[in-house]
Order: C-alpha cells, then structure tokens, then sequence
C-alpha cells in the first residue's frame, strides 16, 4: 500500500497484523515474521516533493516523534504569545510555561539526533484554536498530550534500538505527566488526570497506530506527511 | 488493549513449542537476519528457513516471567497501600475519589499482570507480600494526611522509574512491551497528581514533573527515589548546551529510570520483616 499520505486521502484502511495473523494465509509464527520484515519492500517510488517522508525503520519512528514534537512545542509557542496566557493564573502560567519549555526541548532534542535524517519543519495550522480562550488553549493542549502518550505507547514496539526504546520512555511519562496535569487544569481535582475515557478495565492506557494519530494530527498540520515505510 | 486480545496475540496458533519461541524471538532474529527476510517475505518461508533462527525464547519467556512478577510486586505494594489508606480513613472526603481511581487501576494491574504470568506465560505470579507501610514505625500513613499523600508521590515516581527500566528487558515481546508501557504511562498520571494536590494543599512546592533531584518535603530516605533525576544528557546530547533551556527545564522534560535493584531497595523498606 503506498502512497498513505494523510491529505488529501485522508483515512486509509491498513490491514494490521492482528488481522493478517487472523487470515491464516501462513502459520501465525510465520506471519508476524513476514510482515515484520515488509517495511522497506515497497520503497522504490521516488519521494514525491512537497511532503515529508518520516522514513523507515527506528529513523522512521524517531521522526514520527519529532513531528509530534513539532507540532506541541509549535502549539506552545503560540499559546505564550495568546491572550489566555497574559491573562492566566499563576499556576496556569507555571504549568504551560514549563510545557512550553519541555516540548522545544524534545523537538531540539529529536531534530538533533536525526541529524541529516530529520523531516523538515512541518507548516503547522492553529486556525481552529482560540489562544485568547482558556478553554480553547487547555482542550487542544489535552488533545496534543493524550495524543502523545498514546502515539509513544502504541510505537514502542516498533523500535529495534534498546536505547532509542528508553528514551521515547524517558519522555512519554513527562508527556503523561503533562496530560494529567492540563486534564487536572480543566476539571480540578476530578478524576479525568486519568480518566476511563483513556485507561481500560485493565488499567491499561490507550495506544494509538501511525495512522490513527497522524489522522487526528492532520487537523494541525498542513504539511503532508508520508508514513507508508513506518514498521507494522 | 484487552486481555483476550493480548492471549490472543501473544499465543499464536502454532503446532509446537518451537514455533511458539519462534514468535516471541521475533525480533532478535530480525536483528541476525536483516535484509534476508525482507526478499523471504515475498513468497512463502520454508520450513528450513524459520528452524534456522535462533531459539532464544524458552530463556527469554523466564526473563519475561521474571520482569512482571518484579512489576507485580510494585503493583501489590501500591494497590495495598492505597487499599489500606481507604479503609483508614485518612483520606480527605473530598479526595476519596482520587484513591479510589488509583487503587482501582493499581488492583487492574495486579489482576491482569497475575493473568498474564499465570495464563499466557505458563508462570506463577509472586503472591502478596506482608508490608508495612510504617517502614519500621517511621512513617504514620494512615494516620496523618500528609504523610500518607508524600508517600504516595514516593510510590508513584518509583513506579513509573521501575517500569521504565525494565522496557529493554521485554521489548522482544512486543504485547508485553506494549501493556508494559501502557502501565507505565498510567502511573506517570498517577504521579503528577499527588504531586500536584500536594502543592495545591500547601504541603510542597513540586511540580508534576521532576525538577532535578528535588525531594521537596519527602523525608530524606526518599533521596533514592530521584537520585540520577537530574540527567540533562539524553543520546550523548547534553540539552541543555543544545538550547539554552535552564536546566531545571531540562530535567523536568525526560524522567529517568531506576534499575531494579535501586526499586527494590526502595520498597524494601516497606516489606515487613515477617516476610
């Protein structure tokens, strides 16, 4: 399947290997060795211009974080320049500032331990955030933390480097921290910092696919991102 | 993530206990077989191919046993701790709900980790320890709020540190990994709201976040639980050079993990010593 641009395709059904392994086209065993090894089989087209290509393998997860990262310290950014931030209380401040500070801190990080590798920087679009309205500002910082936790979650599996795997770790508890703190800022002291809207009867968080996240990203993004070489 | 999903996943429909390894070194053999396997998965794998990968996982199942029995451990701590506080009474009513929602999932979690132990890994789930939460009559958890809420905040830190530094060691299992992390990030939920209520109630000055080492008003033995906090370095990149972001904001951005040795010399205190 190529060619799995967010825009203008918007949501493509990919066959994940759960459903592969259901089909019984091979033994189970065989298949989840098959289709771990598929990812670069379809690299052969040309990059298009004008989009960016995250890439393959643990680069490819590694950009996959850095766009997100991107598109938080992006939304950050904005967010001090807003008239909800001159306005906020104290604690309010304190909080997004230091999100702010975290979130340009994991981008400079990532862009740096690309290197050459590094997407370029994506065009991002805030036009659906009013950053002059609290509850604008903290519902979209809610959507871009849970967003993380669960695009981290749902992609450490996919990455072959023990010490790459620790330091995703290393950031998605503080983005989980992050997450239950703005969640705490919009319903105080409520049990939403890890609501049941997130955290299954197993006391499991939601994990998301490439796909699903980069699809609710996509809302924030105008740059076209090409995921098709990403491991599954 | 559910559980029948995971049995289902992690218990592949093989023949023999061979190719069941086979699945869980799954990514160890893509480590020795690189491009090969890419040309191989074009057309059906023989048999001769798939007998050629390593087994490894007969010890990598007991390593993976052994991992969440250690992460069931922490699980029985937190659980009977938050259990305990509720029963005692010491909770603010207005907050109940809070401990409720964290024994809740900390009981989830030591259900499905003993299922998991138990039913996907052929293992035997360690059973509850004794504890004493009073570690040798130090603390009064259940008598006075403030101590029972500092530790807390001590419980979760560690948790998510322990759980953090155990990810190598069950990332050839990609299910476990998964749920591993899918934990993880919950305790890191956990943490950041005791801390806050704690500053909130006037009790501490931390943040959601770590800030260096900074034990705040935690009793001086919780030193452990942040010691290596303070790590600005990530990938042979000090952040801190890279952007002339304080350090203290450094610090805060990348929690850190502990080994398990470093875990179990902290909640050892807690164990009794019936144990």
């Amino acid at each position: 399947m190529k060619n799995e641009l967010i825009k203008p395709q918007g949501l493509v059904q990919k066959t994940d290997r759960r459903n592969f392994l259901k089909m019984g086209a091979f033994s189970a065993a065989g298949a989840g060795l098959l289709l771990m090894g598929c990812d670069d089989d379809e690299d052969m087209m040309p990059p298009m211009s004008g989009k960016v290509s995250l890439g393959s393998g643990d680069v490819g997860i590694l950009n996959y974080a850095y766009a997100l990262e991107q598109l938080e310290a992006a939304f950050y950014a904005e967010v001090m320049m807003g008239g909800y931030f001159a306005n906020a209380s104290a604690e309010e401040k304190i909080v997004l500032g230091d999100l702010e500070k975290h979130e340009r801190a994991h981008r400079e990080f990532f862009k740096v331990a690309l290197g050459s590798n590094a997407i370029a920087d994506l065009e991002v679009d805030f036009s659906a955030i009013d950053f002059s309205n609290r509850t604008s500002v903290l519902g979209a910082a809610k959507t871009f933390e849970d967003l993380g936790v669960a695009a981290y979650n749902g992609a450490g599996q996919y990455l072959e480097s023990a010490d790459l795997l620790l330091v995703a770790g290393k950031i998605v508890s503080v983005e989980a921290r992050h997450a239950a703190a703005i969640r705490d800022l919009i319903n105080p002291n409520s049990v939403d910092f890890a609501g049941d809207d997130l955290i299954d009867a197993n006391g499991l968080e939601r994990t998301l696919n490439f796909e699903q996240v980069l699809t609710a990203a996509s809302a924030y993004v105008k740059t076209e991102i090409d995921f098709s070489q990403l491991p599954s | 993530m559910n559980l029948i999903k995971l049995l289902d996943s992690i218990c592949p429909d093989t023949e023999n206990k061979e190719q069941e390894d086979r699945f869980y070194s799954r990514r160890e053999a893509f480590r020795q077989f690189g491009d090969l396997s890419k040309k191989l998965a074009l057309a059906a794998v023989p048999l001769s191919i798939l007998n050629s990968i390593p087994t490894v996982a007969k010890a990598s199942t007991e390593s993976l046993i052994d991992v969440l029995n250690y992460a069931l451990t922490l699980e029985h701590l937190e659980y009977r701790y938050y259990q305990t506080g509720l029963d005692s009474g010491v909770i603010m009513s207005d907050e109940r709900p809070i401990f409720q929602k964290i024994r809740d999932h900390e009981l989830a979690h030591v259900n499905f980790l003993t299922e998991v132990i138990a039913n996907v890994l052929n293992g035997t789930p360690v059973s509850e320890p004794s504890f004493d939460f009073t570690a040798g009559g130090n603390f009064m958890p259940f008598d006075d709020y403030p101590t029972f809420l500092a530790l807390a905040q001590a419980f979760e830190d560690t948790g998510v540190r322990a759980y953090k530094g155990q990810a190598a060691n069950v990332m050839e299992s990609d299910v476990v990994l998964t749920a591993a992390l899918s934990i993880h990030s919950v305790e890191a939920r956990h943490a950041s709201m005791v801390r806050r209520l704690r500053t909130k109630k006037g009790m501490d000055t931390v943040k959601g976040w770590i800030t260096g080492n900074d034990i705040g008003t935690l009793p001086a033995a919780a030193a452990g639980i942040y010691a290596g906090e303070e790590n600005i370095s990530h990938a042979g990149v000090n952040v801190v050079n890279l952007t002339g972001i304080d350090q203290e904001a450094v610090s805060e951005g990348w929690d850190e993990p502990l080994t398990m040795e470093q875990t179990l010399g902290i909640a050892g205190l807690f164990l009794s010593t019936s144990n």
